[in-house]
C-alpha cells in the first residue's frame, strides 16, 4: 500500500465520520498530458472536433506561462472518477483526495447534479467515450468532413439547450387537441328542441395540425435533431450526443462557485481534524489550499476576476458559522450560483473580501464603478444566465421546411455579434439544408435578420 | 469508499489534443490555399529560387458561437483593494477609437504557416487543371554532366568502390588457388584489388527557357493596373518553371524609351510621359539576340499594358511585336484596367495582337480588369500552348 492509499483510506473513514455521503470514488493517477486534455475536452476521452485543438494550445500556453496548474478533475456520477496528477506531490494529492470528496458529497446530494444523474445515468466518462467511438465510426464511413459540418453546428449550439426541460423528450403532439364544447346551457337545449332549428353543423376537418414549434422552442439541439427536415440518422445522433454531454456539464457549469467553495471547505476541514498526518505533509498541503483559495495572484493588490474557490469557500465558511452546518447541506442540496449568491452574499462579506464591479470603456480604461451589493451579485452572476449564452429560440418551421430562429434580444440587452451570428448561422444550414433566419437587433438596437 | 488504481502509462501514448491541433492546421492551410493568389501577389516572389517558401502568418481559426454584441461599456465584478472611481488600467493615449475596441483578444495568437512554393505551384495546376508545357523540339542546349562509367585501378578515395574491390580480391584467391570458403582466414587485399569509380563527361540535352516580361509604365497605369500585371506575371513563370531545368527571366520596362530592370524595381519603377511600344519591343529583340538566340532557348515573351500605345508608333509596333512573335515559342499580351466588360476594348494594341494571332502565330490575348481575370488568363495561356 502506497502513502498516498493509506492517507486516502483514513481521509475517507474521517470524512464519513464528519457525514459527508457519496457514492464510491475511483482515482486514478494520471500524466500531466491527459490532465491538460481533461481541461480541455471537459472529459477524458471525447469527440474529436478541431476547435478543440485550438483550445489545447492555448491551455499549454497557458500552462507553459505558468498561469494554470491541474491540481485534479472529478466526474460525478456512480462511482465517481477523479484523476490525480501523477507529478504532484503526496502533500499535494493528500489534500486532492480531500478536495474531491468535497464535490462528491456534493454532487450526490445537489439537486441539479441529482436531476442529471437520474436522467442520464451514472457513467458520463464512459458516455463520452462511446460517443467518441460513435463519432469515430461515422468519420470512417461518411468522411471527416461531413462529421465535422454536423458537429461544427452542434457544438456551436452546445449550450443551446432547455436546462429545466427533460434529457429524453417525446416530439411534440402532432394535432391540436379538440377543444370540449362548452356544456349546453339550458336555453340552447330548449332551443334546440324548437321545430324548424337547423341540426347542429359536424365540424369537417377533423384532426387539426399544430404547428411547430407550438411555443418558442429553446432546446435547439433537440429541435434540429427531431425537426431538421433532410437530418440523416447519423447526424441526429451526433446532434443528440453532443445535447447529451451539455445536460452532463451543465450543473457543474451552474454550480461551479458553490461546488468549488463546498470541496475548499471540506478540504480544508478534513486536513484540519487529520491527526494521522505527519506535520511537515499537512504543511505543506495546507499551503497548497491558501494558494488555491487565494483571490489573486501573488504580489498583486486586485484581481479582474474573481477566483470562484475563494469566494465559495468564504461564502460557505460564513453560512455554517452563522446557521449551523444542517443549515448547510440544505443549502447544499437546493440551491445553485444563483440562490447561492443571491442568498449568501451579503454586504458584509463582499465588503470584507473587497469585491467590486469594474467597467471597461473604450480605450480600454478600467475603472472601479461602484461597490453596491446587488451591482456586485449581477456582476458576478451575468456570465452565467442562460448557460452563458444569448436566448435564442426556435419560433416557426414553414412549410418549405425553412427555420425561423429569434434571437430575445429585450432581454438579453442587445443584439448577437452579427459576424459570429452568421457564421453559427452558416454551420445550422449546412446540417438544416433550407433556409434559416435569425432576427436579432443591431447596435442601434433596430431589428435586423440575418438569413443563410 | 474509495479506490485508487495503479498508474495506466498507456495515457501518455496517445494525445487527442495533439490530434485535433492537426487537424486545425489542415484546415488552416485549406483554407490559406484559397486565398493564395492574393498572398502571393503581395510578397516579392518571382526571382526564385533563393526563398522557394512563403511564411503566411495566420490567426487561429475560431469556432463561433452565439455571442452578444460588445458592449459599450462591459462590467465585471473584481477583487482587491479599491473604491469606485480608482483607475485600475489607465486608458490608451490615443484611445476612443471605436475600431479598436471591438477587437477581442482570443484572436490575437497567429502563427505562421510554411507553405513550400512548389507546392503551392502544384496545388494551383490541379486546382486549375493546368496541361503542362510543349518545349520546342530543337530548343535543347547541351549541358555538361558528370556521370559514372567504369572503374580504373587508381582514383581518389573517395570513389573507392568496395563492392567490386572484394570481388576482385576473391576472385584473385580463386585464381590463386584457394578458396575463400574453406580459408577461415579473411581475405587480404593487394593493391591491385582496388576499383576506383570513373567520373565522366558528357553532354546531355537540357531544356532551358528564357522569360521576357515587359511592362508598360506610363503614367497611365496606376498601381493596381501593375499589381495585377505583376500577378499573371507571376504565375506564368511559375508554370514554365515547372516545365523547364532552367529558366531565366528578363524585366523590360517602358514608357516613351525602354529600360531593363532588375526584378526589385521593376514593379515600382513608373515614369510619366508617352507610351511608344516598339521601344520595347526592340529592347526585347535586342536582348534575345544576344543572349537568348530563340534557336537554342525556349522563349516566352510577355507583355502588359493598357492598350494605349502613340498612335504615330502603330506600324512600328505592329512590326517588331509580329517580328517577336515570330520568333518565340509563345507571346502573351495582357490587358490591364478598364472596367470589367465582356470583351476587352479595342485598343490599338489589343488590335495588333488580335491581328497576329489570326495569321497564326502563336499569340494570346487577355484583358484583366480584376483578380479573378488572372486565372483565366492564365488558363487561356498554358491551354494555348500545351495544344500545338
Amino acid at each position: 500500500m502506497t502513502e498516498l492509499e493509506d492517507y486516502g483510506e483514513r481521509i475517507d473513514a474521517l470524512a464519513k465520520r464528519l457525514g459527508l455521503d457519496y457514492y464510491t470514488v475511483d482515482f486514478e493517477m494520471a500524466p500531466a498530458s491527459l490532465m491538460t486534455e481533461i481541461a480541455v475536452y471537459g472529459l477524458p476521452v471525447r469527440m474529436p472536433h478541431w476547435s478543440f485543438g485550438v483550445r489545447y494550445i492555448h491551455q499549454l500556453v497557458r500552462q507553459s506561462m505558468g498561469h494554470s496548474k491541474i491540481f485534479e478533475v472529478m466526474f460525478p456520477g456512480d462511482p465517481c472518477r477523479a484523476f490525480l496528477m501523477d507529478g504532484n506531490s503526496t502533500a499535494e494529492n493528500a489534500l486532492v483526495t480531500a478536495h474531491v470528496l468535497g464535490h462528491a458529497d456534493f454532487s450526490k446530494n445537489n439537486q441539479l447534479f441529482a436531476r442529471f444523474h437520474a436522467m442520464a445515468g451514472s457513467n458520463i466518462v464512459e458516455t463520452a467515450a462511446a460517443h467518441a467511438h460513435r463519432i469515430q465510426l461515422a468519420i470512417e464511413s461518411h468522411g471527416v468532413e461531413k462529421v465535422e459540418s454536423v458537429l461544427d453546428a452542434a457544438l456551436a449550439l452546445e449550450a443551446h439547450i432547455d436546462v429545466t426541460g427533460e434529457l429524453h423528450r417525446a416530439r411534440y403532439a402532432e394535432f391540436l387537441e379538440t377543444k370540449d364544447k362548452a356544456p349546453e346551457s339550458q336555453f340552447q337545449s330548449r332551443f334546440r328542441q324548437l321545430p324548424g332549428a337547423d341540426a347542429p353543423v359536424a365540424q369537417k376537418n377533423g384532426q387539426v395540425r399544430a404547428p411547430v414549434p407550438p411555443h418558442s422552442e429553446y432546446d435547439l439541439l433537440w429541435f434540429i435533431a427531431n425537426y431538421a427536415p433532410e437530418l440523416e440518422q447519423w447526424e441526429r445522433d451526433i446532434f443528440l450526443m453532443v445535447r447529451t454531454e451539455s445536460f452532463y456539464f451543465y450543473p457543474v457549469f451552474a454550480c461551479q462557485i458553490m461546488n468549488e467553495g463546498w470541496a475548499s471547505y471540506w478540504h480544508a476541514r478534513l486536513l484540519r481534524e487529520a491527526d494521522f498526518l505527519p506535520q511537515p505533509l499537512y504543511l505543506s498541503a495546507i499551503k497548497a489550499h491558501s494558494d488555491v483559495v487565494r483571490p489573486f495572484a501573488s504580489g498583486q493588490q486586485t484581481a479582474l476576476a474573481i477566483n470562484p474557490y475563494h469566494l465559495g469557500f468564504t461564502i460557505w465558511e460564513r453560512i455554517v458559522e452563522k446557521h449551523g452546518l444542517e443549515r448547510a447541506r440544505e443549502v447544499r442540496r437546493d440551491e445553485d450560483d444563483f440562490g447561492f449568491i443571491r442568498n449568501f452574499l451579503d454586504e458584509e462579506l463582499a465588503e470584507q473580501s473587497g469585491l467590486f464591479v469594474y467597467e471597461t470603456r473604450p480605450g480600454d480604461e478600467i475603472r472601479v464603478a461602484t461597490k453596491d451589493i446587488s451591482a456586485i451579485r449581477e456582476a458576478i452572476l451575468a456570465p452565467k444566465f442562460n448557460y452563458g449564452s444569448p436566448r435564442v429560440a426556435a419560433t416557426e418551421l414553414k412549410h418549405d421546411g425553412s427555420l425561423t430562429l429569434v434571437h430575445d434580444h429585450a432581454s438579453d440587452g442587445r443584439g448577437l455579434d452579427a459576424t459570429r451570428a452568421k457564421r453559427v448561422l452558416d454551420y445550422v444550414h449546412r446540417v438544416w439544408r433550407r433556409p434559416v433566419k435569425l432576427a436579432t437587433a443591431n447596435d442601434k438596437n433596430e431589428a435586423v435578420e440575418l438569413a443563410a | 469508499m474509495i479506490r485508487i488504481a495503479a498508474e495506466t502509462p498507456w495515457y501518455d501514448l496517445f494525445s487527442r489534443g495533439a490530434r485535433d491541433w492537426l487537424r486545425h492546421n489542415e484546415k488552416v492551410r485549406d483554407a490559406v490555399k484559397d486565398t493564395l493568389p492574393e498572398l502571393l501577389a503581395s510578397s516579392d516572389l518571382m526571382t526564385g529560387p533563393g526563398s522557394r517558401s512563403v511564411a503566411v502568418p495566420v490567426k487561429f481559426l475560431e469556432h463561433a458561437r452565439l455571442r452578444l454584441a460588445e458592449a459599450q461599456v462591459n462590467q465585471g465584478a473584481g477583487q482587491g483593494r479599491g473604491e469606485p472611481g480608482d483607475v485600475l488600467q489607465p486608458g490608451r493615449e490615443e484611445g476612443g477609437e471605436q475600431g479598436q475596441a471591438g477587437g477581442t483578444n482570443d484572436g490575437e495568437v497567429r502563427f505562421v504557416v510554411e507553405l513550400k512554393l512548389d507546392e503551392i505551384v502544384d496545388w494551383l495546376w490541379e486546382e486549375l487543371k493546368l496541361p503542362e508545357l510543349k518545349p520546342k523540339r530543337t530548343a535543347t542546349m547541351d549541358q555538361n554532366e558528370y556521370t559514372r562509367e567504369g572503374w580504373d585501378k587508381r582514383g581518389a578515395r573517395s570513389r573507392l568502390d568496395r563492392r567490386r574491390t572484394m570481388k576482385e580480391a576473391v576472385k584473385r584467391h580463386a585464381v590463386q588457388g584457394n578458396t575463400a570458403l574453406a580459408d577461415p582466414e579473411p581475405l587480404s587485399l593487394v593493391n591491385d584489388d582496388l576499383r576506383f569509380r570513373q567520373l565522366v563527361k558528357r553532354p546531355s540535352p537540357a531544356t532551358s527557357a528564357a522569360v521576357i516580361f515587359a511592362l508598360d509604365v506610363s503614367g497611365s497605369m496606376d498601381e493596381a493596373q501593375r499589381r495585377l500585371a505583376k500577378q499573371f506575371f507571376f504565375f506564368a513563370l511559375q508554370g514554365i518553371r515547372r516545365q523547364y531545368s532552367k529558366v531565366e527571366t528578363v524585366f523590360l520596362a517602358h514608357a516613351a524609351q525602354a529600360w531593363e530592370f532588375d526584378e526589385s524595381q521593376f514593379f515600382q519603377a513608373s515614369s510619366s510621359g508617352g507610351t511608344v511600344t516598339s521601344s520595347v519591343a526592340r529592347l526585347a529583340l535586342e536582348v534575345m539576340e544576344k543572349r537568348y538566340e530563340p534557336s537554342r532557348y525556349n522563349v516566352y515573351f510577355f507583355y502588359a499594358s493598357d492598350g494605349e500605345n502613340a498612335a504615330e508608333d502603330r506600324d512600328e509596333a505592329r512590326a517588331t511585336l509580329a517580328d517577336i512573335a515570330g520568333q518565340v515559342n509563345y507571346s502573351g499580351y495582357c490587358e490591364t484596367g478598364g472596367v470589367a466588360t465582356f470583351r476587352p476594348r479595342d485598343t490599338q494594341l489589343a488590335e495588333i495582337f488580335s491581328e497576329l494571332k489570326t495569321s497564326g502565330l502563336a499569340v494570346g490575348t487577355s484583358h484583366l480588369a480584376s483578380q479573378d481575370d488572372v486565372w483565366s488568363a492564365i488558363r487561356e495561356f498554358f491551354t494555348e500552348q500545351s495544344k500545338e
